[in-house]
C-alpha cells in the first residue's frame, strides 16, 4: 500500500448474473492512485470500465476486496455516509452530460451545493465565476436545450468542479462532442488536473487515452496494463497538444 | 437541502409539468371545498338553531314529569309509575320569589270540527301566562280567561291555518266549534308567527288549562313552562323547584328540568356531530385525491428516474430523494388546500351577501381538519412512490 494514495483498490471482484452464467465485469482489481494523477482508463466494450469507475465514485458496492478513499474503508459504510463521501471528494463527468432540463446552466452548476445545503447567494456567487472561467459566462441563465454539446458538457463539468472534489472521474467525457469541442473539454479537464485535482478518465479515443501519463487497459474485467509515461515524453505530448 | 430550497427544487419541477400538477391541485382544492362546504351547512344549521333559541329568551325553563336517569345507575325507589305533574303542581311554582311566569300546559290530539269540515289536530291547554313565556301574542279578539287555571271555560284560541280551514273566509271569532266531545266559543286568532321548536302554530287549538284537563279526561300536564325575573336564579331556582315538588310528591322530586342552555348544548352536540360526518363523509374526495396523488408521484418518478440516478452521483442519499418527492407533493397539495380554501371561503361569502337567509357558516374545525387531513393524504399516499424513487439504483439510472 502507498502511503500518499487517495485511492487503495486490493483485490476487489464484481460478479454479474447475466441469465445462467455468472459474468466476471471486475476480477482481482489491483489499484492506487495518488493525488493529482492523470489516468485513462481504455478496453473493448464491455470490458468492466465503467463498473470500476462507479465502484471507484462509490455508486457502486464490490462483491469482495477492499476499497479505501482517502485511507477510509468505504466497504462497511452506509448509503448515507457513502453519499457523503461522494458528495466530498468525487465529481461525474458524464459522457450524455445529465443536466436537469428544466434547469438553467447555473442551477445545473448550482445543484450540488444545493444538496450540500450552501447558501443561495454564496452558491451563486461560486457557480457563476466557475462557469465564467470555463468560458459560459454569458449563457448562465440558458436552459440545457438552446445550448451546444461542447457548452453542454463544459456546465457538466463546472458542475462536477464546484464541490471541489478530489477526484474528477469521466466516463467518455468527449464520446457525444465533435472534434473541437471534444478538445476544448479535454483542455479543460487538463487544466485542472495540473492545479492538482486527480482525473480519471474511461475512452474509446486513443489520441485522448494517450495523453494522459498513466494509462490503463481492461480486458474482461482485469486490468491488463499499467503504463507510466517519462515526463520526457508527457512534455512531448503538451508540446504537441499546444501545437495543434 | 434546507427547506427553502426543497421547496424552490419541488416548485421547479411541479412548474414544468403543468398539467399533470393542475389536476393534482384541482382534486385536492375540490376536496378541501367539500369538506369545508358541507360542514358549512351543518355549521349554519347550528347557528340558526342557536338563533331561534335565544329569540325564546334565556330566562326559561322546561319542567317535566319524570325523573330522567341520565346516569342511569339508580334503580327507582318509590312507586313503578311517576305521579302526574298536576295544575296544582305549577301553582305551588308561583310561590317560588325568583320565578315571573308559570305556564302548564297539557296537550293532546283531538278532532276540531265546524259543521263539514274537521281535522284531527294539536291541542294546547294552558293559560296567559304561556303567551308571555313563549312570546306569543293574539292578533284579533281576546286572551285566555285570567281563570284558566281554576275554571274550564269552553273558549278557544285558533292557528291561522287552523281558523282558515274551518272557516273558509268568514270571521271564526265569536263562532262555536267542537273539539272532541265538547263545543267551545272561538274568542281569538294567534298572531301568524310560524314554526316554533318543532310545533307548528298556525295548525293549532289553544284552550284554558282546565278545559284540557275535562277534554283529555287527565289531570296530567304534559310539562310546565317557567319564566325566571332574572337568568342568574336559574341554579337556585331549580333547586327550589325539586324542593317544592319533592313536598308535594311524597319526599320524591320526581321531575326533569331543562333549561334553554341544556336544551341548547345537546342540540349542538347532535349536529356538531352531524356536520362531523358529514365532513367525513366529504374528506373522501380527499382520498381519492390522494390517489391522484399516488399515481401521479409514480409517474413522476418513472420520468424522473434519470434525475433521481444523477442526484444520487452528486452526493444524495436516498433519504434525500425520498424527502425530495414526499416535499414535492407537499408543495403541491398547500396550492391545491389554498386554492380549496379560498374558493370555499368566498362561495361562502357570496352566498352570505347575496342570500342572508341561507344560514352557511364554516365551522373553524373543519378548516383545521380539512389541512390536516390534505397533509396527511399527501404524506400517506406519496410516502410509497417516494420509496420507489430512494431505491432507483443510480447505475442504471444514468446508463439511459
Ligand atoms: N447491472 C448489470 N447487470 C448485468 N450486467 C452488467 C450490469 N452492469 C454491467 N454489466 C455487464 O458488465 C460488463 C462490464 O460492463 P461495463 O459497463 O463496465 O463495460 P464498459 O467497459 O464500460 O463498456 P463500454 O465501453 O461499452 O461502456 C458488461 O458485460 C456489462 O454487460
Ligand atoms: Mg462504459
Amino acid at each position: 500500500m502507498t502511503d500518499n494514495a487517495i485511492i487503495n483498490i486490493s483485490d476487489i471482484n464484481k460478479t454479474y448474473q447475466v441469465g445462467e452464467q455468472p459474468l466476471h465485469a471486475l476480477q482481482n482489481i489491483k489499484l492506487n492512485i495518488k493525488q493529482g494523477e492523470y489516468l485513462s482508463l481504455m478496453g473493448p466494450s464491455g470490458s468492466g470500465k465503467s463498473t470500476l469507475l462507479n465502484m471507484i465514485g462509490l455508486l457502486d458496492r464490490p462483491d469482495t476486496g477492499q476499497y479505501q478513499l482517502q485511507g477510509e474503508n468505504t466497504e462497511l459504510l452506509t448509503e448515507e455516509q457513502r453519499a457523503l463521501l461522494r458528495r466530498k471528494y468525487i465529481g461525474f463527468v458524464f459522457q450524455s452530460f445529465h443536466l436537469i432540463p428544466r434547469l438553467t446552466a447555473l442551477e445545473n452548476v448550482e445543484l450540488p451545493l444545493m444538496l450540500a445545503g450552501v447558501k443561495p447567494k454564496l452558491r451563486r456567487e461560486k457557480s457563476s465565476k466557475l462557469l465564467s472561467e470555463l468560458g459560459l459566462g454569458n449563457h448562465l441563465g440558458q436552459l440545457p436545450k438552446h445550448l451546444s454539446g461542447g457548452q453542454l458538457q463544459r456546465v457538466g463539468i463546472a458542475r462536477a468542479l464546484i464541490t471541489e472534489p478530489t477526484i474528477l472521474l469521466a466516463d467518455e467525457p468527449t464520446g457525444n462532442l465533435d472534434q473541437s469541442s471534444g478538445q476544448e473539454v479535454t483542455d479543460i479537464l487538463e487544466r485542472y488536473n495540473r492545479n492538482g485535482i486527480t482525473l480519471l478518465v474511461v475512452t474509446h479515443d486513443l489520441a485522448l487515452g494517450n495523453r494522459a501519463r498513466r494509462q490503463l487497459n481492461m480486458i474482461d474485467g482485469v486490468i491488463v496494463t499499467d503504463t507510466r509515461l517519462s515526463t520526457i515524453k508527457i512534455k512531448q505530448y503538451e508540446q504537441q497538444g499546444s501545437s495543434q | 437541502m434546507n427547506l427553502a430550497d426543497h421547496w424552490l427544487f419541488s416548485y421547479q419541477a411541479l412548474a414544468r409539468h403543468r398539467l399533470r400538477s393542475a389536476m393534482v391541485l384541482l382534486a385536492i382544492g375540490m376536496g378541501v371545498s367539500s369538506v369545508l362546504l358541507l360542514t358549512s351547512i351543518g355549521e349554519g344549521a347550528r347557528l340558526f338553531i342557536e338563533q331561534e333559541f335565544s329569540a325564546l329568551g334565556s330566562k326559561m325553563l322546561i319542567v317535566l314529569p319524570g325523573k330522567k336517569e341520565t346516569t342511569g345507575s339508580s334503580p327507582p325507589l318509590y312507586g313503578t309509575s311517576p305521579r302526574d305533574l298536576t295544575i296544582e303542581d305549577a301553582q305551588a311554582l308561583k310561590n317560588i320569589r325568583t320565578i315571573s311566569h308559570v305556564a302548564p300546559i297539557i296537550a293532546g290530539t283531538a278532532t276540531v270540527s265546524n259543521q263539514s269540515l274537521s281535522r284531527d289536530i294539536i291541542i294546547i291547554g294552558t293559560n296567559r301566562e304561556m303567551f308571555t313565556v313563549r312570546n306569543l301574542s293574539v292578533k284579533q279578539g281576546r286572551m285566555l280567561p285570567k281563570n284558566s287555571e281554576t275554571r274550564a271555560t269552553p273558549v278557544c284560541i285558533l292557528g291561522a291555518k287552523l281558523a282558515e280551514e274551518l272557516f273558509k273566509k268568514s270571521s271564526p271569532l265569536g263562532q262555536w266549534l267542537r273539539i272532541g266531545e265538547y263545543k267551545y266559543r272561538v274568542i281569538g286568532l294567534l298572531e301568524q308567527r310560524g314554526e316554533s321548536l318543532g310545533l307548528d302554530l298556525r295548525d293549532m287549538a289553544i284552550i284554558p288549562v282546565r278545559s284540557a284537563q275535562m277534554l283529555f279526561n287527565s289531570p296530567a300536564l304534559f310539562r310546565i313552562l317557567l319564566q325566571l325575573k332574572q337568568t342568574k336564579f336559574e341554579t337556585s331556582t331549580i333547586v327550589k323547584i325539586n324542593k317544592t315538588i319533592a313536598q308535594r310528591h311524597e319526599g320524591e322530586a320526581d321531575i326533569t328540568i331543562i333549561s334553554q342552555d341544556a336544551m341548547l348544548s345537546s342540540f349542538n352536540k347532535i349536529i356538531v356531530a352531524v356536520t362531523a360526518s358529514i365532513g367525513a363523509i366529504a374528506a373522501i374526495s380527499l382520498i381519492v385525491a390522494g390517489i391522484l396523488i399516488m399515481n401521479v408521484s409514480y409517474i413522476s418518478v418513472s420520468q424522473r428516474r434519470e434525475e433521481i440516478g444523477l442526484l444520487k452521483s452528486l452526493g444524495a442519499s436516498g433519504r434525500e430523494v425520498r424527502l425530495i418527492f414526499i416535499i414535492s407533493s407537499l408543495v403541491i397539495t398547500s396550492f391545491g388546500t389554498l386554492a380549496g380554501l379560498i374558493l370555499s371561503y368566498s362561495i361562502v361569502f357570496i352566498i352570505q351577501t347575496n342570500f342572508p337567509s341561507i344560514p352557511l357558516a364554516i365551522p373553524w374545525w373543519s378548516t383545521l381538519a380539512a389541512i390536516f387531513m390534505s397533509f396527511i393524504m399527501a404524506l400517506l399516499f406519496s410516502w410509497l412512490p417516494a420509496n420507489k424513487a430512494a431505491a432507483v439504483d443510480p447505475i442504471l439510472a444514468l446508463r439511459g
